[in-house]
């Protein structure tokens, strides 16, 4: 069984191996996306067998471990290149290949007419073996490899379309704001090292009670922050809109499966660090709490409707990232959070994708509209990944973020409030801008428009392989919830892993309370939107809108804030060494040359190309040493 | 006799012939210039050799004489190939060699 580890990696990556390398051969240029699609569903029986296996044994001892060899064998530095399937892991395998398969299955139909699609099933492929190398690694140095492997794949495929400058520019801000994280997660491995003298999973949990608090604190932020880059947490969130300009099945696969769930990944790993460095856990929670409601805030005020999606997910990892800095009241939600979320987030991309299939590309809301008659699949199942996402009683969302809003409550005293506060609001705008999304989209009247090219758009039903992958993630968006809540299975799944304590509620509140609040807020939520877009029509120009509104247009004013406090000054800061350059570092060195240039122009006078004259000197030379060792010797 | 004449006769002819060198256009007599300068140093070495009583300055001398002829060859080869590509034998025409 440990073999077939080994494998899970590689048959994603030997599909990118083929794929980007042997491109030039027609056969594979015409078949590889179905290359690609087979090797993706691979992985994921490989997955499979490997959790029925799993399942076989008792809970202690279902982790499985699988050395592949010595990366760096040197005195006092061992770097092993090995594996590690545990139950957290598993969960992760099965989502990121299950998830990703069926976003492989949905873009053979979505990328068609694209006559790159080779390359872009390859870069799938790699996205798929770095993100299962990073959950599947035995230590934090291999998971960093994964984790850079994830960084590359998703700059490659948000950049896919590089003849557009947007995309361009938009994959280079995702890998460099990503680039600040990794920096964290770096300086995390480095402090790990000093500290622990190892990086691997497993020692460096065990001795976490013999460290100081404070090398411990520092670790959890270094951690943190990486985890910020990847899960576009406060203040590291600016390049998940903008990731936007990837095809739609990618931010699919960002949103859903890998990439954002691999900061959640890191700080449930890394959980026993943050258990005993309370204040960097703290950091956490508030991380969490501030991106809920950011993200929230900003997809109420989005017209794009992947835009209004990618800040959903911005708010829903959010929820995940608060729920793990709860400590092990959270843990198990947080992770509960990210599977239902993988199902009804790549659902909801996946229908935003087969709308804009429908209507030209188009992806402003205000020209959407009424809809649901035309491609009824698409309503459906976005219809329900929207019930699960805002959180309807039964559906996927409501059990999983439920549980994390009575935990935030239970964490106690004035932070339980405000935590559980924070989210229940969220909770409220979440049922707000998702209703917004569905309203515009599928009801009210026809706000068609031509496009560029002058066509009115005919909206129509994807085909079968963009389809049968929605219907699938509706089934899980719908039941998954329920599945994973009954005797609390998830919950005792990953317990040998991450740990469990049942969260208390403080005085005055029960479990009745809080679900009936979530409820409520929700019930709010959706109201507020009918009131604005259901009852009366949408205007098909943005109107200005509050202070508030045209500041969340702007992703509430996060690029202009990097702007001012980071772009600027780095502008400053060059000019000023360019300036310094220029003057004092070019001035020694063109100077020193300048004097050089000079001595010699004045000293080749004497190379005039007379021999006499050079006779000469010889011979005043001559007279001069004679008369030197004369006078030496008189001396 | 004494030998410190010989000195003084090899000194003369030594400066004779370094100022025909630095002094003359001429190729042919800036070369025996420098044949007079050679033969003025054997003159020195003969002289010392009997002065100290020893043969070692004659030894070199015969050494100055081997390099001298061999050079006599080297020399005038080149000063006629350079007369005949140039039609002339002046020291200072051939001062190609300058910045």
């Amino acid at each position: 069984m440990e073999s077939l580890i080994g494998l899970l990696v590689a048959a994603p990556l030997l599909g990118a191996a083929v794929l980007l390398c042997g491109g030039r051969i027609p056969q594979i240029d015409r078949t590889g996306h179905w290359l690609g699609t087979v090797l993706a569903f691979t992985s994921f029986v490989l997955g499979l067998v490997l959790f029925a296996d799993m399942l076989g044994k008792d809970g202690e001892e279902r982790a499985l471990q699988s050395h592949l060899f010595t990366w760096v064998p040197v005195e006092g530095f061992q770097a092993d290149a090995a594996f590690q399937l545990d139950q957290l892991s598993m969960t992760f395998v099965l989502l990121i290949t299950g998830v990703g398969s069926l976003i492989h299955l949905y873009s053979v139909g979505y990328m068609e007419h694209d006559e790159r699609r080779r390359r872009f099933f390859g870069y799938l492929n790699l996205f798929l073996a770095a993100m299962l190398l990073l959950v599947l690694a035995d230590n934090f140095l291999l998971l960093y490899v994964g984790w850079e492997g994830v960084g590359l794949a998703s700059y490659l495929l948000i950049g896919f379309w590089q003849h557009k400058p947007s995309a361009a520019t938009a994959a280079k801000k995702a890998f460099i704001v990503n680039r600040v994280g990794d920096v964290g997660l770096s300086i995390a491995i480095m402090l790990m090292f000093v500290t622990f003298g190892t990086f691997a999973f497993e020692p460096v949990m065990n001795s976490v009670g013999e460290t100081s608090e404070g090398k411990l604190t520092a670790i959890g932020l270094m951690l943190l922050l990486a985890a910020c880059g990847k899960s576009a947490q406060v203040p590291l969130q600016s390049w998940l809109g903008d990731a936007m300009e990837g095809p739609t099945p990618v931010s699919a696969l960002i949103h859903a499966a890998t990439m954002v769930t691999a900061g959640v990944y890191l700080i449930v790993r890394s959980g026993a660090i943050f258990e005993a460095a309370p204040d960097a856990q703290l950091v956490v929670t508030i991380v969490g709490a501030v991106t809920l409601l950011f993200g929230a805030i900003v997809g109420c005020a989005k017209d794009d409707i992947k835009k209004a999606l990618a800040g959903s997910t911005m708010s829903q990892i959010g929820y995940m990232v608060l729920a793990a800095g709860l400590g092990p009241i959270g843990y198990a939600f947080a992770i509960m959070h990210l599977v239902t979320h993988g199902f009804f987030k790549a659902g909801l991309f996946l229908g935003a994708g087969s709308v804009m299939h429908g209507m030209n590309d188009e992806v402003d809301m205000r020209k959407y509209g009424g809809l649901r008659k035309y491609m009824p699949v698409t309503f459906v199942t976005f219809g329900l990944g929207y019930l699960a996402i805002i959180g309807f009683p039964g559906l996927s969302g409501f059990f999983s973020k439920d549980a994390i809003i009575e935990a935030a409550f239970a964490k106690g005293g004035t932070q339980g409030w405000i935590l559980g506060g924070a989210a229940l609001l969220g909770a409220a705008i979440t049922a707000y801008y998702m209703t917004r999304v569905m309203l515009m989209t599928f009801f009210g009247e026809k706000r068609w428009e031509p496009d560029a090219n002058g066509e009115m758009p005919h909206p129509h039903e994807s085909p079968r392989s963009m389809t049968i992958p929605m219907i699938l993630l509706a089934v899980g968006s719908v039941g998954a919830g329920a599945f994973f809540d009954v005797g609390e299975r998830f919950v005792h799944w990953l317990e040998p892993v991450t740990g469990f304590e049942h969260g208390h509620l403080p005085e005055g509140l029960s479990v009745a309370m809080v679900t009936g609040a979530t409820v409520t807020c929700m019930v709010l939520g959706v109201a507020a939107a009918w009131l604005q877009y259901g009852r009366r029509p949408v205007p098909a120009a943005a109107p200005r809108g509050s202070l508030l509104t045209r500041a969340a247009r702007r992703d509430l004013l996060q690029d202009d804030f990097n702007h001012v406090a980071l772009v600027k000054p780095g502008e400053y800061l060059t000019r000023g060494l360019v300036y310094l350059d220029h003057k004092l570092v070019d001035g020694i060195v063109n100077g020193t040359a300048a004097a050089f240039g000079g001595l010699s122009g004045r000293m080749r006078r004497i190379q005039n190309g007379y021999a006499r004259s050079y006779a000469v000197s010889m011979f005043g030379g001559a007279v001069v040493l004679i008369a030197a060792t004369l006078l030496m010797r008189a001396v | 006799m004494n030998p410190v004449n010989y000195l003084y006769l090899s000194a003369l002819l030594f400066t004779i012939g370094a100022a025909g060198v630095v002094i003359r256009r001429n190729a042919i007599v800036v070369f025996m210039c420098v044949e007079l300068m050679l033969n003025a140093g054997n003159l020195a070495l003969v002289t010392f050799s009997r002065m100290h009583g020893n043969l070692d300055g004659q030894i070199v001398a015969f050494f100055t004489m081997v390099v001298a002829a061999a050079e006599v060859v080297v020399g005038l080869a080149i000063i006629v190939s350079v007369y005949r590509s140039r039609h002339s034998a002046s020291v200072d025409d051939a001062a190609l060699m300058k910045l």
